[in-house]
Protein backbone atom coordinates (compact mmCIF):
# COMPACT_ATOMS: atom_id res chain seq x y z
CA UNK A 1 0.00 0.00 0.00
CA UNK A 2 2.51 2.60 1.12
CA UNK A 3 4.94 1.62 -2.12
CA UNK A 4 2.35 1.87 -3.85
CA UNK A 5 0.96 5.13 -3.17
CA UNK A 6 4.68 5.79 -3.13
CA UNK A 7 5.45 4.77 -6.68
CA UNK A 8 2.40 6.62 -7.86
CA UNK A 9 3.51 10.44 -6.27
CA UNK A 10 7.01 9.91 -7.62
CA UNK A 11 5.30 9.62 -11.04
CA UNK A 12 2.88 12.32 -10.67
CA UNK A 13 5.84 14.66 -9.42
CA UNK A 14 8.21 13.83 -12.13
CA UNK A 15 5.17 14.63 -14.28
CA UNK A 16 4.69 17.95 -12.74
CA UNK A 17 8.30 18.75 -13.02
CA UNK A 18 8.61 18.07 -16.51
CA UNK A 19 5.19 19.64 -17.36
CA UNK A 20 6.76 22.89 -15.63
CA UNK A 21 9.78 23.08 -17.68
CA UNK A 22 7.74 22.32 -20.83
CA UNK A 23 5.39 25.11 -20.00
CA UNK A 24 8.27 27.43 -19.64
CA UNK A 25 10.16 26.23 -22.88
CA UNK A 26 6.84 26.75 -24.91
CA UNK A 27 6.43 29.93 -23.63
CA UNK A 28 9.58 30.78 -24.24
CA UNK A 29 9.97 29.24 -27.77
CA UNK A 30 6.52 30.79 -28.83
CA UNK A 31 7.48 34.32 -28.40
CA UNK A 32 10.92 34.10 -29.78
CA UNK A 33 9.82 32.14 -32.25
CA UNK A 34 7.30 34.28 -33.41
CA UNK A 35 8.81 37.88 -32.62
CA UNK A 36 12.60 37.15 -33.86
CA UNK A 37 11.76 37.37 -37.54
CA UNK A 38 10.53 40.57 -37.18
CA UNK A 39 13.22 42.51 -35.66
CA UNK A 40 14.91 44.06 -38.69
CA UNK A 41 17.26 46.89 -37.67
CA UNK A 42 14.42 48.99 -39.43
CA UNK A 43 12.04 47.63 -36.47
CA UNK A 44 14.27 47.85 -33.44
CA UNK A 45 15.70 51.75 -34.66
CA UNK A 46 12.71 53.11 -36.54
CA UNK A 47 10.42 55.68 -35.54
CA UNK A 48 6.90 54.14 -34.95
CA UNK A 49 3.63 55.05 -37.57
CA UNK A 50 0.25 56.12 -36.14
CA UNK A 51 -1.96 54.73 -38.90
CA UNK A 52 0.56 52.58 -41.31
CA UNK A 53 2.41 49.46 -41.03
CA UNK A 54 5.50 49.47 -40.89
CA UNK A 55 6.21 51.51 -37.61
CA UNK A 56 9.56 50.74 -35.46
CA UNK A 57 9.97 50.91 -31.67
CA UNK A 58 13.26 52.34 -31.80
CA UNK A 59 12.13 55.92 -29.63
CA UNK A 60 10.53 53.31 -27.23
CA UNK A 61 13.57 51.18 -26.56
CA UNK A 62 15.23 54.45 -26.02
CA UNK A 63 12.54 55.18 -23.17
CA UNK A 64 12.83 51.87 -21.63
CA UNK A 65 16.16 52.17 -20.91
CA UNK A 66 15.99 56.31 -19.99
CA UNK A 67 13.58 55.90 -17.65
CA UNK A 68 14.94 52.67 -16.03
CA UNK A 69 18.98 54.73 -15.67
CA UNK A 70 16.93 57.54 -13.59
CA UNK A 71 14.84 55.27 -11.80
CA UNK A 72 17.91 53.59 -10.41
CA UNK A 73 19.53 56.56 -10.18
CA UNK A 74 16.84 57.90 -8.10
CA UNK A 75 16.33 54.94 -6.15
CA UNK A 76 19.64 52.88 -5.39
CA UNK A 77 20.91 55.58 -3.02
CA UNK A 78 18.14 55.71 -0.92
CA UNK A 79 16.83 52.21 -0.99
CA UNK A 80 20.96 51.17 -0.18
CA UNK A 81 20.90 54.23 2.42
CA UNK A 82 17.47 52.54 4.01
CA UNK A 83 19.14 49.02 3.56
CA UNK A 84 22.80 49.94 5.28
CA UNK A 85 20.48 51.54 8.16
CA UNK A 86 18.22 48.98 9.18
CA UNK A 87 21.57 46.15 8.75
CA UNK A 88 24.40 48.52 10.88
CA UNK A 89 22.35 51.28 12.99
CA UNK A 90 18.97 50.13 13.85
CA UNK A 91 18.02 48.75 17.58
CA UNK A 92 15.24 47.18 18.38
CA UNK A 93 12.60 49.66 18.52
CA UNK A 94 9.13 50.87 17.48
CA UNK A 95 11.32 52.53 14.84
CA UNK A 96 13.07 50.04 13.10
CA UNK A 97 9.78 47.77 13.51
CA UNK A 98 7.67 50.79 11.13
CA UNK A 99 10.25 50.63 8.76
CA UNK A 100 10.57 47.30 8.27
CA UNK A 101 6.58 46.88 8.30
CA UNK A 102 7.03 50.00 5.64
CA UNK A 103 9.47 48.12 3.55
CA UNK A 104 7.30 45.13 3.05
CA UNK A 105 4.16 47.25 2.73
CA UNK A 106 5.64 49.14 -0.19
CA UNK A 107 6.60 45.95 -1.89
CA UNK A 108 2.91 44.33 -1.69
CA UNK A 109 1.75 47.84 -3.30
CA UNK A 110 -0.03 46.37 -6.77
CA UNK A 111 1.60 48.29 -9.32
CA UNK A 112 -1.50 49.86 -11.01
CA UNK A 113 -2.38 51.71 -7.28
CA UNK A 114 1.71 52.86 -8.03
CA UNK A 115 0.90 54.09 -11.01
CA UNK A 116 -2.14 56.31 -9.64
CA UNK A 117 -0.33 57.54 -7.21
CA UNK A 118 2.24 59.16 -9.26
CA UNK A 119 -0.61 60.56 -11.93
CA UNK A 120 -2.10 61.96 -8.86
CA UNK A 121 1.38 63.65 -6.94
CA UNK A 122 3.84 63.70 -10.01
CA UNK A 123 1.94 64.44 -12.59
CA UNK A 124 -1.04 66.10 -11.75
CA UNK A 125 0.21 68.11 -7.84
CA UNK A 126 3.33 68.78 -9.13
CA UNK A 127 2.43 69.79 -12.91
CA UNK A 128 5.26 67.25 -14.38
CA UNK A 129 2.61 66.63 -17.26
CA UNK A 130 2.98 62.67 -18.49
CA UNK A 131 6.53 62.71 -18.67
CA UNK A 132 9.85 60.86 -18.53
CA UNK A 133 10.66 62.21 -15.05
CA UNK A 134 7.20 61.25 -14.06
CA UNK A 135 7.65 57.88 -15.06
CA UNK A 136 10.94 57.32 -13.23
CA UNK A 137 10.16 59.15 -10.16
CA UNK A 138 6.98 56.53 -10.16
CA UNK A 139 9.12 53.60 -11.14
CA UNK A 140 12.17 54.52 -8.55
CA UNK A 141 8.83 54.02 -5.72
CA UNK A 142 8.73 50.17 -7.34
CA UNK A 143 12.61 49.71 -7.44
CA UNK A 144 13.12 50.94 -3.63
CA UNK A 145 11.63 48.34 -1.22
CA UNK A 146 13.67 45.65 -3.17
CA UNK A 147 16.67 47.61 -3.22
CA UNK A 148 16.59 47.49 0.76
CA UNK A 149 16.34 43.98 1.07
CA UNK A 150 18.68 43.11 -1.25
CA UNK A 151 20.98 45.19 0.87
CA UNK A 152 20.02 44.79 4.08
CA UNK A 153 20.38 41.40 3.71
CA UNK A 154 23.75 41.60 1.72
CA UNK A 155 25.40 43.39 4.70
CA UNK A 156 24.01 40.90 7.35
CA UNK A 157 25.52 37.56 5.47
CA UNK A 158 29.14 40.00 6.33
CA UNK A 159 31.02 38.44 8.93
CA UNK A 160 30.93 40.45 12.20
CA UNK A 161 34.80 40.20 12.38
CA UNK A 162 34.91 42.40 9.25
CA UNK A 163 33.54 45.24 11.66
CA UNK A 164 35.30 44.28 14.59
CA UNK A 165 38.48 44.58 12.57
CA UNK A 166 37.45 47.79 11.24
CA UNK A 167 36.48 49.36 14.49
CA UNK A 168 39.91 48.12 15.61
CA UNK A 169 42.05 49.80 13.43
CA UNK A 170 40.46 53.19 14.45
CA UNK A 171 37.80 53.67 11.76
CA UNK A 172 34.37 55.28 12.41
CA UNK A 173 31.10 53.44 11.54
CA UNK A 174 30.99 55.24 8.31
CA UNK A 175 34.42 54.51 7.62
CA UNK A 176 33.47 51.19 7.64
CA UNK A 177 31.07 51.23 5.73
CA UNK A 178 32.45 52.78 2.99
CA UNK A 179 35.53 50.88 3.16
CA UNK A 180 35.21 47.51 4.13
CA UNK A 181 31.09 46.61 4.11
CA UNK A 182 29.90 48.34 1.15
CA UNK A 183 32.95 47.24 -1.40
CA UNK A 184 32.97 43.53 0.28
CA UNK A 185 29.07 43.60 -0.45
CA UNK A 186 28.87 44.52 -4.40
CA UNK A 187 28.52 41.42 -5.52
CA UNK A 188 25.38 41.04 -4.01
CA UNK A 189 24.28 44.72 -4.45
CA UNK A 190 25.11 44.15 -8.28
CA UNK A 191 22.77 41.37 -8.38
CA UNK A 192 19.75 43.00 -6.78
CA UNK A 193 20.17 46.13 -9.00
CA UNK A 194 19.86 44.01 -12.27
CA UNK A 195 17.02 41.89 -10.61
CA UNK A 196 15.12 44.94 -9.84
CA UNK A 197 16.28 46.47 -13.83
CA UNK A 198 14.51 43.84 -15.14
CA UNK A 199 11.47 44.27 -13.26
CA UNK A 200 11.54 47.59 -13.80
CA UNK A 201 11.86 47.45 -17.93
CA UNK A 202 8.84 45.36 -18.13
CA UNK A 203 6.58 47.50 -16.12
CA UNK A 204 3.59 48.81 -17.96
CA UNK A 205 1.20 49.94 -15.02
CA UNK A 206 3.30 51.89 -13.71
CA UNK A 207 3.90 53.77 -17.13
CA UNK A 208 0.62 54.48 -19.03
CA UNK A 209 -0.40 56.67 -15.97
CA UNK A 210 2.94 58.22 -15.75
CA UNK A 211 4.85 58.14 -18.59
CA UNK A 212 2.22 58.55 -21.12
CA UNK A 213 1.43 56.30 -24.15
CA UNK A 214 3.04 58.65 -27.06
CA UNK A 215 6.94 59.64 -27.85
CA UNK A 216 8.49 63.04 -28.89
CA UNK A 217 8.64 63.64 -32.31
CA UNK A 218 12.51 63.91 -31.96
CA UNK A 219 14.36 60.90 -31.07
CA UNK A 220 16.39 60.02 -28.84
CA UNK A 221 14.87 63.16 -26.83
CA UNK A 222 16.96 63.97 -23.33
CA UNK A 223 13.95 66.19 -22.30
CA UNK A 224 13.41 64.21 -18.80
CA UNK A 225 9.82 66.67 -19.68
CA UNK A 226 9.17 64.75 -23.12
CA UNK A 227 6.24 62.34 -23.21
CA UNK A 228 8.05 58.63 -22.62
CA UNK A 229 6.51 55.84 -23.96
CA UNK A 230 8.14 52.33 -23.19
CA UNK A 231 8.48 49.15 -25.12
CA UNK A 232 6.55 47.36 -22.38
CA UNK A 233 4.07 50.08 -23.00
CA UNK A 234 3.76 50.50 -26.35
CA UNK A 235 2.98 46.31 -26.68
CA UNK A 236 0.10 47.06 -24.63
CA UNK A 237 -1.02 49.86 -26.66
CA UNK A 238 -0.48 49.12 -29.88
CA UNK A 239 -2.49 45.84 -29.43
CA UNK A 240 -5.71 47.38 -27.22
CA UNK A 241 -5.92 51.19 -28.64
CA UNK A 242 -3.81 51.18 -31.88
CA UNK A 243 -4.95 52.12 -35.35
CA UNK A 244 -2.04 50.26 -36.69
CA UNK A 245 -2.92 47.36 -39.22
CA UNK A 246 0.13 45.72 -38.56
CA UNK A 247 -0.21 45.58 -34.62
CA UNK A 248 0.23 42.03 -33.79
CA UNK A 249 3.38 41.95 -35.67
CA UNK A 250 4.77 45.06 -33.63
CA UNK A 251 3.35 43.61 -30.27
CA UNK A 252 5.23 40.23 -30.98
CA UNK A 253 8.28 42.16 -32.07
CA UNK A 254 8.43 44.37 -29.08
CA UNK A 255 7.76 41.11 -26.67
CA UNK A 256 10.40 39.33 -28.21
CA UNK A 257 12.63 42.70 -28.06
CA UNK A 258 11.72 42.79 -24.20
CA UNK A 259 12.49 38.77 -23.53
CA UNK A 260 15.75 39.20 -25.12
CA UNK A 261 16.83 42.24 -23.05
CA UNK A 262 15.99 40.50 -20.07
CA UNK A 263 17.43 37.45 -20.97
CA UNK A 264 20.73 39.12 -21.42
CA UNK A 265 20.43 41.37 -18.22
CA UNK A 266 20.17 37.92 -16.89
CA UNK A 267 22.43 35.65 -18.75
CA UNK A 268 25.09 38.96 -19.09
CA UNK A 269 24.91 40.34 -15.33
CA UNK A 270 23.32 38.07 -12.62
CA UNK A 271 23.89 34.60 -13.43
CA UNK A 272 28.24 35.37 -13.89
CA UNK A 273 28.50 37.45 -10.77
CA UNK A 274 25.88 34.53 -8.79
CA UNK A 275 28.45 31.86 -10.20
CA UNK A 276 31.24 33.80 -8.93
CA UNK A 277 29.63 34.77 -5.64
CA UNK A 278 29.06 31.40 -4.59
CA UNK A 279 32.94 30.53 -5.85
CA UNK A 280 34.48 33.18 -3.29
CA UNK A 281 32.27 32.12 -0.45
CA UNK A 282 33.42 28.82 -0.95
CA UNK A 283 29.51 27.69 -1.18
CA UNK B 1 36.57 66.01 11.35
CA UNK B 2 35.73 62.26 11.14
CA UNK B 3 33.72 62.56 13.57
CA UNK B 4 31.33 64.74 11.98
CA UNK B 5 30.89 63.17 8.57
CA UNK B 6 29.99 60.18 10.82
CA UNK B 7 27.43 61.93 12.47
CA UNK B 8 26.20 63.21 9.08
CA UNK B 9 26.33 60.14 7.08
CA UNK B 10 24.31 58.36 10.33
CA UNK B 11 21.35 61.39 9.66
CA UNK B 12 21.68 60.30 6.08
CA UNK B 13 21.18 56.72 6.66
CA UNK B 14 18.21 57.49 8.54
CA UNK B 15 16.61 60.01 6.35
CA UNK B 16 16.27 57.25 3.52
CA UNK B 17 14.89 54.76 6.08
CA UNK B 18 12.45 57.41 6.78
CA UNK B 19 11.65 58.39 3.32
CA UNK B 20 10.56 54.63 2.84
CA UNK B 21 8.14 54.95 5.68
CA UNK B 22 6.97 58.64 4.16
CA UNK B 23 6.43 56.95 1.00
CA UNK B 24 3.76 54.02 2.00
CA UNK B 25 1.67 56.37 4.35
CA UNK B 26 1.70 59.29 1.62
CA UNK B 27 0.42 56.51 -0.93
CA UNK B 28 -2.30 55.24 1.61
CA UNK B 29 -3.12 59.15 2.20
CA UNK B 30 -3.56 60.25 -1.31
CA UNK B 31 -4.92 57.27 -2.97
CA UNK B 32 -7.48 56.88 0.08
CA UNK B 33 -8.17 60.69 0.40
CA UNK B 34 -9.04 61.18 -3.58
CA UNK B 35 -10.86 57.76 -3.60
CA UNK B 36 -12.86 58.69 -0.62
CA UNK B 37 -14.37 61.58 -2.38
CA UNK B 38 -16.52 59.06 -4.09
CA UNK B 39 -18.98 59.19 -0.86
CA UNK B 40 -19.98 62.63 -1.87
CA UNK B 41 -22.13 61.05 -4.54
CA UNK B 42 -22.49 58.05 -3.92
CA UNK B 43 -23.75 55.94 -1.24
CA UNK B 44 -21.16 52.97 0.37
CA UNK B 45 -24.02 50.66 -0.12
CA UNK B 46 -24.38 51.16 -3.36
CA UNK B 47 -20.44 51.20 -4.24
CA UNK B 48 -19.71 48.43 -2.73
CA UNK B 49 -23.01 46.22 -3.07
CA UNK B 50 -24.52 46.97 -6.62
CA UNK B 51 -23.59 45.38 -9.34
CA UNK B 52 -24.20 48.03 -11.89
CA UNK B 53 -21.58 50.40 -13.05
CA UNK B 54 -23.20 53.07 -15.57
CA UNK B 55 -20.91 55.98 -14.93
CA UNK B 56 -22.83 58.18 -18.00
CA UNK B 57 -25.97 57.48 -15.67
CA UNK B 58 -24.39 58.21 -12.90
CA UNK B 59 -24.64 54.59 -11.41
CA UNK B 60 -21.21 53.76 -9.90
CA UNK B 61 -21.33 50.04 -8.37
CA UNK B 62 -18.20 48.32 -8.14
CA UNK B 63 -19.47 44.80 -6.76
CA UNK B 64 -18.66 43.01 -9.98
CA UNK B 65 -15.74 44.04 -10.07
CA UNK B 66 -14.76 43.02 -6.11
CA UNK B 67 -15.82 39.67 -6.87
CA UNK B 68 -14.71 39.62 -10.15
CA UNK B 69 -11.14 40.06 -8.50
CA UNK B 70 -11.87 37.22 -5.77
CA UNK B 71 -13.02 35.09 -8.45
CA UNK B 72 -10.19 35.37 -10.33
CA UNK B 73 -7.56 34.99 -8.20
CA UNK B 74 -9.04 31.97 -6.36
CA UNK B 75 -9.14 30.21 -10.16
CA UNK B 76 -5.81 31.43 -10.66
CA UNK B 77 -4.65 29.85 -7.17
CA UNK B 78 -6.40 26.77 -8.25
CA UNK B 79 -4.74 25.96 -11.19
CA UNK B 80 -1.39 27.07 -10.13
CA UNK B 81 -0.75 26.29 -6.59
CA UNK B 82 -1.26 21.80 -7.18
CA UNK B 83 1.58 22.84 -9.87
CA UNK B 84 3.69 25.01 -7.90
CA UNK B 85 3.85 22.97 -4.64
CA UNK B 86 4.50 19.41 -6.63
CA UNK B 87 7.18 21.16 -8.70
CA UNK B 88 8.36 22.23 -5.36
CA UNK B 89 8.61 18.95 -4.06
CA UNK B 90 9.91 17.54 -7.55
CA UNK B 91 12.67 20.45 -7.24
CA UNK B 92 13.74 20.09 -3.62
CA UNK B 93 13.24 15.81 -3.07
CA UNK B 94 13.27 14.10 -6.45
CA UNK B 95 15.20 16.01 -9.23
CA UNK B 96 18.54 15.06 -10.14
CA UNK B 97 21.35 17.90 -9.93
CA UNK B 98 20.93 18.30 -13.37
CA UNK B 99 17.52 19.15 -14.05
CA UNK B 100 17.49 21.43 -11.24
CA UNK B 101 20.38 23.28 -12.53
CA UNK B 102 17.89 24.15 -15.80
CA UNK B 103 14.66 24.56 -14.02
CA UNK B 104 15.48 26.42 -11.05
CA UNK B 105 17.28 29.13 -13.31
CA UNK B 106 14.25 28.95 -15.60
CA UNK B 107 11.48 29.46 -12.79
CA UNK B 108 13.75 32.35 -11.58
CA UNK B 109 13.88 34.00 -15.24
CA UNK B 110 10.20 33.62 -15.47
CA UNK B 111 9.46 35.80 -12.14
CA UNK B 112 11.27 38.78 -14.45
CA UNK B 113 9.46 38.19 -17.78
CA UNK B 114 6.83 41.55 -18.64
CA UNK B 115 3.07 41.05 -17.96
CA UNK B 116 1.91 42.10 -20.94
CA UNK B 117 4.47 39.57 -22.69
CA UNK B 118 2.06 37.10 -20.56
CA UNK B 119 -0.57 39.02 -21.80
CA UNK B 120 0.08 38.59 -25.16
CA UNK B 121 0.41 34.91 -25.28
CA UNK B 122 -2.75 34.89 -23.22
CA UNK B 123 -4.03 36.89 -26.37
CA UNK B 124 -2.81 35.20 -29.40
CA UNK B 125 -2.92 31.85 -27.57
CA UNK B 126 -5.52 30.98 -24.68
CA UNK B 127 -8.27 33.39 -26.10
CA UNK B 128 -8.74 31.41 -29.38
CA UNK B 129 -8.58 28.22 -27.75
CA UNK B 130 -10.84 29.00 -25.30
CA UNK B 131 -13.24 30.68 -28.35
CA UNK B 132 -12.73 27.25 -29.93
CA UNK B 133 -14.08 25.10 -27.56
CA UNK B 134 -16.76 27.05 -26.22
CA UNK B 135 -18.22 29.18 -29.52
CA UNK B 136 -17.37 32.46 -28.23
CA UNK B 137 -14.72 35.30 -28.56
CA UNK B 138 -12.54 33.18 -25.95
CA UNK B 139 -12.24 36.63 -24.20
CA UNK B 140 -13.10 35.96 -20.46
CA UNK B 141 -12.11 34.92 -17.07
CA UNK B 142 -10.73 31.52 -17.93
CA UNK B 143 -7.98 33.02 -20.05
CA UNK B 144 -7.22 35.55 -17.35
CA UNK B 145 -7.00 32.58 -14.83
CA UNK B 146 -4.55 30.38 -17.33
CA UNK B 147 -2.26 33.37 -17.70
CA UNK B 148 -1.96 34.58 -14.03
CA UNK B 149 -1.76 31.24 -13.24
CA UNK B 150 1.53 30.49 -15.53
CA UNK B 151 2.53 34.71 -13.91
CA UNK B 152 2.28 33.08 -10.32
CA UNK B 153 4.07 29.53 -10.31
CA UNK B 154 6.93 30.65 -10.51
CA UNK B 155 6.51 32.95 -7.33
CA UNK B 156 4.99 30.20 -5.17
CA UNK B 157 7.19 27.75 -6.57
CA UNK B 158 10.41 29.15 -5.55
CA UNK B 159 9.72 29.98 -2.44
CA UNK B 160 8.02 27.33 -1.43
CA UNK B 161 11.12 25.01 -2.18
CA UNK B 162 12.99 27.32 -0.08
CA UNK B 163 10.58 26.78 2.76
CA UNK B 164 11.45 23.02 1.87
CA UNK B 165 14.82 22.84 1.62
CA UNK B 166 15.47 25.08 5.20
CA UNK B 167 13.91 22.21 7.29
CA UNK B 168 16.03 20.20 9.27
CA UNK B 169 17.48 16.71 7.59
CA UNK B 170 16.90 15.25 11.00
CA UNK B 171 13.39 15.10 10.66
CA UNK B 172 13.92 13.99 7.49
CA UNK B 173 15.79 10.68 8.53
CA UNK B 174 13.82 10.08 11.75
CA UNK B 175 11.06 9.19 9.51
CA UNK B 176 12.66 7.27 7.48
CA UNK B 177 14.53 5.40 10.21
CA UNK B 178 10.69 4.33 11.24
CA UNK B 179 10.30 2.98 7.88
CA UNK B 180 8.33 5.72 5.98
CA UNK B 181 8.36 5.87 2.21
CA UNK B 182 9.49 9.04 0.50
CA UNK B 183 6.06 9.89 -0.45
CA UNK B 184 4.50 9.90 3.24
CA UNK B 185 7.70 11.45 4.90
CA UNK B 186 6.69 14.42 2.17
CA UNK B 187 3.27 14.19 2.93
CA UNK B 188 3.42 13.50 6.78
CA UNK B 189 6.56 15.56 7.97
CA UNK B 190 7.60 17.81 4.87
CA UNK B 191 4.81 19.32 4.04
CA UNK B 192 3.05 20.01 7.56
CA UNK B 193 6.87 21.07 8.52
CA UNK B 194 7.41 23.35 5.55
CA UNK B 195 3.63 24.82 5.41
CA UNK B 196 4.27 28.38 6.92
CA UNK B 197 6.44 28.74 3.66
CA UNK B 198 4.51 27.33 1.38
CA UNK B 199 1.27 29.43 2.89
CA UNK B 200 3.38 32.64 2.25
CA UNK B 201 4.39 31.69 -1.06
CA UNK B 202 0.39 31.18 -2.09
CA UNK B 203 -0.30 34.53 -0.14
CA UNK B 204 2.48 36.24 -1.97
CA UNK B 205 1.57 34.52 -5.30
CA UNK B 206 -2.16 35.78 -4.63
CA UNK B 207 -0.68 39.52 -4.40
CA UNK B 208 0.48 39.37 -7.36
CA UNK B 209 -2.79 38.03 -8.84
CA UNK B 210 -4.92 40.47 -7.34
CA UNK B 211 -2.85 43.32 -8.53
CA UNK B 212 -2.15 42.36 -11.98
CA UNK B 213 -3.68 44.32 -14.49
CA UNK B 214 -2.08 44.68 -17.83
CA UNK B 215 -2.28 40.99 -18.79
CA UNK B 216 -5.82 40.38 -17.33
CA UNK B 217 -6.59 43.30 -18.95
CA UNK B 218 -5.20 42.14 -22.55
CA UNK B 219 -7.51 38.80 -22.22
CA UNK B 220 -10.36 39.52 -19.86
CA UNK B 221 -12.77 41.22 -22.51
CA UNK B 222 -13.21 43.82 -20.54
CA UNK B 223 -17.37 44.34 -19.63
CA UNK B 224 -18.64 45.08 -16.62
CA UNK B 225 -20.72 42.17 -16.12
CA UNK B 226 -20.68 39.26 -13.62
CA UNK B 227 -19.01 36.26 -15.59
CA UNK B 228 -21.63 33.69 -16.84
CA UNK B 229 -19.25 31.41 -18.75
CA UNK B 230 -15.64 30.27 -18.92
CA UNK B 231 -16.32 32.73 -22.51
CA UNK B 232 -18.20 34.91 -20.97
CA UNK B 233 -16.32 38.78 -21.28
CA UNK B 234 -15.63 40.27 -17.32
CA UNK B 235 -13.93 43.28 -15.03
CA UNK B 236 -12.10 42.87 -12.36
CA UNK B 237 -10.72 46.18 -10.43
CA UNK B 238 -7.19 46.02 -12.18
CA UNK B 239 -8.95 46.28 -15.95
CA UNK B 240 -11.70 48.87 -15.02
CA UNK B 241 -9.12 51.12 -14.30
CA UNK B 242 -6.68 50.50 -17.03
CA UNK B 243 -9.68 50.99 -19.06
CA UNK B 244 -11.87 53.93 -17.51
CA UNK B 245 -8.80 55.84 -16.05
CA UNK B 246 -7.82 58.20 -19.50
CA UNK B 247 -11.60 58.31 -20.38
CA UNK B 248 -12.12 59.99 -17.39
CA UNK B 249 -11.76 63.65 -15.80
CA UNK B 250 -9.42 64.16 -13.02
CA UNK B 251 -12.16 65.16 -9.69
CA UNK B 252 -15.19 63.43 -11.47
CA UNK B 253 -17.52 61.20 -9.71
CA UNK B 254 -16.01 58.31 -12.11
CA UNK B 255 -12.34 59.26 -11.68
CA UNK B 256 -13.10 58.93 -7.89
CA UNK B 257 -14.34 55.76 -7.77
CA UNK B 258 -11.67 54.33 -9.55
CA UNK B 259 -8.99 55.99 -6.94
CA UNK B 260 -11.63 53.89 -4.71
CA UNK B 261 -11.17 50.59 -6.10
CA UNK B 262 -7.08 51.49 -6.08
CA UNK B 263 -7.61 51.85 -2.70
CA UNK B 264 -9.87 48.56 -2.31
CA UNK B 265 -6.45 46.66 -4.08
CA UNK B 266 -4.17 48.55 -1.82
CA UNK B 267 -6.50 47.77 1.98
CA UNK B 268 -6.27 43.79 0.23
CA UNK B 269 -2.48 43.72 -0.53
CA UNK B 270 -1.75 45.69 2.95
CA UNK B 271 -4.10 42.56 4.70
CA UNK B 272 -1.85 39.72 2.83
CA UNK B 273 1.17 41.24 4.16
CA UNK B 274 -0.16 41.60 7.51
CA UNK B 275 -0.90 37.76 7.26
CA UNK B 276 2.46 36.87 5.85
CA UNK B 277 3.87 38.78 9.20
CA UNK B 278 0.72 36.47 11.45
CA UNK B 279 2.72 33.29 9.82
CA UNK B 280 6.06 34.44 9.97
CA UNK B 281 5.51 35.29 13.76
CA UNK B 282 3.69 31.93 14.85
CA UNK B 283 6.65 30.28 12.83
CA UNK B 284 9.34 31.97 15.51
CA UNK B 285 7.69 30.22 18.56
Amino acid sequence: MGKLSDRVATILLWFIGLSILAILFWFLYRILSQGLPHLAPRFVFGMPEEILPGGGVGPQLFNSFYILLLSLAISIPLGIGAGVWLAEYAKKHWFTDLIRLSTEMLASVPSIVFGLFGMLVFVTVLGLGFSIIGGALTLSLLNLPILVRVTEETLRGLPGSYREASAALGATKWQTIKSVLLPTSLLGLITGITLVAGRALGESAILIFTAGVSVSRFAPDFNVFASGETLSVHLWYVLSEGLVPDAREIAEGSAALLVLVILIINLCLALPFRYWYRRSSGR
Amino acid sequence: MSKRTDRLMRGVFIASATFVSIIIFSIILFVGKQGVQTFRDVSPAEFFFSTDWTPLENRYGALVFILGSFLLTGLALLFAVPFAVGGAIFLAKYAPSWVREILRPAVDLFVGIPSVVYGLVGLTVFVPWIGKATGTAGFGVLAAALILAIMILPTILSVSEDALRTISRSLEEGSYALGATRWQTIRLVLLPAASPGVLTGIILGMGRAIGEAMAVQMVIGNAPLLPTGPGSPTSVLTTEIVKDMPNSIFGSTVNNALFLMSLVLLLVSLVLILLIRVIASRREV
